[in-house]
């Protein structure tokens, strides 16, 4: 009766496992068997070497990365749901400001982060800004589809048993909004890492407060390609966190109700 | 034995106090243009088991809205327990309904569900929780309080919906269709519950169903409706005694009455009056 609390298939585990095996095992046989230099491709073995290596440098600058992405996160969270909520009071307030949060969504984040690191003076705010043009765009759609996605049914058993704005709201509109708020959630969860990371690139912010873009981006000028490779696979593994955080998250959260819980293994 | 209640009082004078809804002359026209109403007049008496029978489209569904006060006439008007709409909700005055599908909060359990006109009433913690419990044990889901919806099947699912209508006391329960989607064997239990709920409870309940039989066996009076524009062409009183079990079913007083009702409903799909047919009682 209820697939979600049934122990996922082993399979669906091993096979992407075996996967990454394949591939790392092919990609170390190919550079050492065609001698390719570290400085194009280096091998597994050597990234992961480098990993441990300069790990305090890299780490350090995950944690910034990180964090800009996380604050970017709870700030789009917190302003994206708060327009949605503003929104759903009238469909003319929707209609009025939906086309600029369209028009921000659509403009790419490198034009506007250059603007946004010149007008706010602290460069970590300006950051995290610029992850929240990003990542709140998916939010704000998401959550207002979701806060008016509401059984009409429901919506006239409250009515008849006159319930307030409020109580409709709390009671109703949240609740069937949860499941499309946390859509919007593992997209946003992506677009904060990722805006995090583009701004870092177009303000190129060394010293203390370096994140992982710039070390990318130093790596690349140094042909340090080993610290390159270093350095993207810890973002790809923060990326993989963040998304797994929000999918637990979501199930946690919607495991007894809703269908998009059901028949996921 | 319980004591038999029959159907027939139908003298024209019917004092305020036997009256929980009327409707005089109502009607209804959609934005669009679209007649969903003729005028209706139709009187809802206390303690009946008042059936709207009509095809799709004839506007009972309508009628139960307006009834409901979820929709204002276009025109006419209606009084509830000889008062406004604004009146009902307090107690004696307590409107219900229940809809086609169960229509439940899937992020509630079962007793949360149900609890759900208490909560919004704000009504004191430990009467909410008799009533609910006394609610779910009604419709015989007492092992199930603590489910999800999800969990359940439709028919009980629709149990759940009935408590909740059922959970403040209604003095008047509406219900669209409650058990058109559901299979023939849940359909005819639930009917047979419902029956002995609005017996046992002295439930005054106005139905809405496209199922002749059902109508025979549940109400106390039939009121018929056609479609384009949607009105009201006969009533016919079932005056049989309650409770009625499997033996009335197969009677043929029931097929009487089944055929009686079926002959009108073709009449008025066919755009005719009832010519030569019982007339209507209503003035």
């Amino acid at each position: 009766m209820n697939a979600a609390r049934e122990p996922i298939e082993r399979w669906r585990i091993v096979a992407p496992i075996v996967v990454a095996i394949g591939v790392l095992a092919l990609w170390q046989a190919w550079t050492v068997l065609d001698d390719v230099p570290t400085y194009l491709v280096p091998s597994p073995l050597v990234v992961a070497r480098t990993l441990v290596t300069d790990a305090g440098l890299l780490f350090a600058s995950l944690g910034v990365t990180v964090s800009i992405a996380l604050k970017a996160l709870a700030l789009a969270i917190v302003a994206g749901v708060a327009i949605a909520l503003v929104f759903v009071q009238s469909r003319w307030i929707e209609a009025a400001f939906t086309p600029y949060v369209v028009l921000m969504q659509v403009t790419p984040i490198v034009a506007i982060a250059p603007l946004i690191i010149i007008w706010v003076r602290d460069t970590q705010v300006a950051l995290v800004l610029c992850a929240v043009v990003v990542a709140i765009f998916p939010i704000v759609s998401d959550t207002t589809l979701g806060l008016r996605s509401v059984d009409p049914r429901l919506i006239d058993l409250f009515r008849m048993n006159r319930a307030t704005r409020w109580q409709v709201l709390w009671r109703l509109r949240i609740p069937s909004a949860l499941p499309y708020f946390f859509g919007g959630l593992r997209i946003a969860s992506g677009l904060a890492l990722i805006g995090a990371v583009v701004a870092e690139f177009v303000a190129g912010t060394g010293g203390q407060g370096a994140g992982l873009a710039y070390q990318i981006l130093m790596a690349g000028i140094q042909l340090n390609i080993p610290r390159l490779f270093a350095a993207l696979v810890l973002i790809t593994a923060a990326g993989v966190v963040f998304y797994g955080s929000t999918v637990l998250l979501s199930r946690v959260a919607l495991r007894h109700w809703h269908e998009s819980q059901l028949d996921e293994r | 034995m319980e004591p038999e209640r029959r159907a027939g009082r139908q003298g024209p004078a019917l004092s305020a106090s036997e009256l929980a809804v009327a409707v005089a002359r109502a009607t209804k026209t959609w934005p669009n243009g679209t007649r969903a109403l003729d005028p209706v007049d139709l009187d809802v008496r206390r303690g009946e088991f008042l059936t709207i029978l009509g095809p799709s489209g004839c506007g009972k569904s309508t009628l139960l809205h307006l009834i409901a006060g979820l929709e204002a006439p276009t025109s006419g008007r209606l009084a509830w327990w000889g008062g406004p709409f604004a009146a009902t909700g307090a107690a004696g005055r307590r409107l219900a309904m229940v809809f086609q599908s169960p229509t439940l909060m899937p992020w509630a359990r079962v007793n949360a569900n149900v609890r759900l006109p208490l909560a919004l009433a704000q009504a004191p913690r430990e009467e909410a929780d008799r009533a609910v419990a006394d609610a779910i044990w009604l419709v015989g889901l007492a092992e199930f309080e603590r489910h999800w919806p999800r969990e359940l099947s439709g028919g009980m699912q629709m149990r759940v919906s009935i408590a909740r209508a059922l959970v403040n006391h209604p003095d008047l329960l509406l219900m669209d269709e409650p058990f058109g989607a559901l299979d023939e064997f849940t359909r005819l239990r639930l009917d047979g519950e419902l029956a002995d709920l609005w017996r046992k409870r002295e439930l005054t309940i106005v139905f809405v169903t496209h199922s002749i039989h059902e109508a025979v066996f549940l109400s106390t009076r039939v009121a018929v409706m056609g479609p384009r524009p949607g009105r009201l062409i006969a009533e016919v009183a079932i005056d049989e005694p309650h409770p009625r079990g499997e033996a009335f079913r197969l009677s043929t007083r029931f097929a009487g009455y089944a055929q009686r009702l079926s002959q009108l409903v073709a009449q008025a799909c066919g755009g005719e009056t009832a010519d030569g047919m019982p007339a209507a009682e209503a003035p």
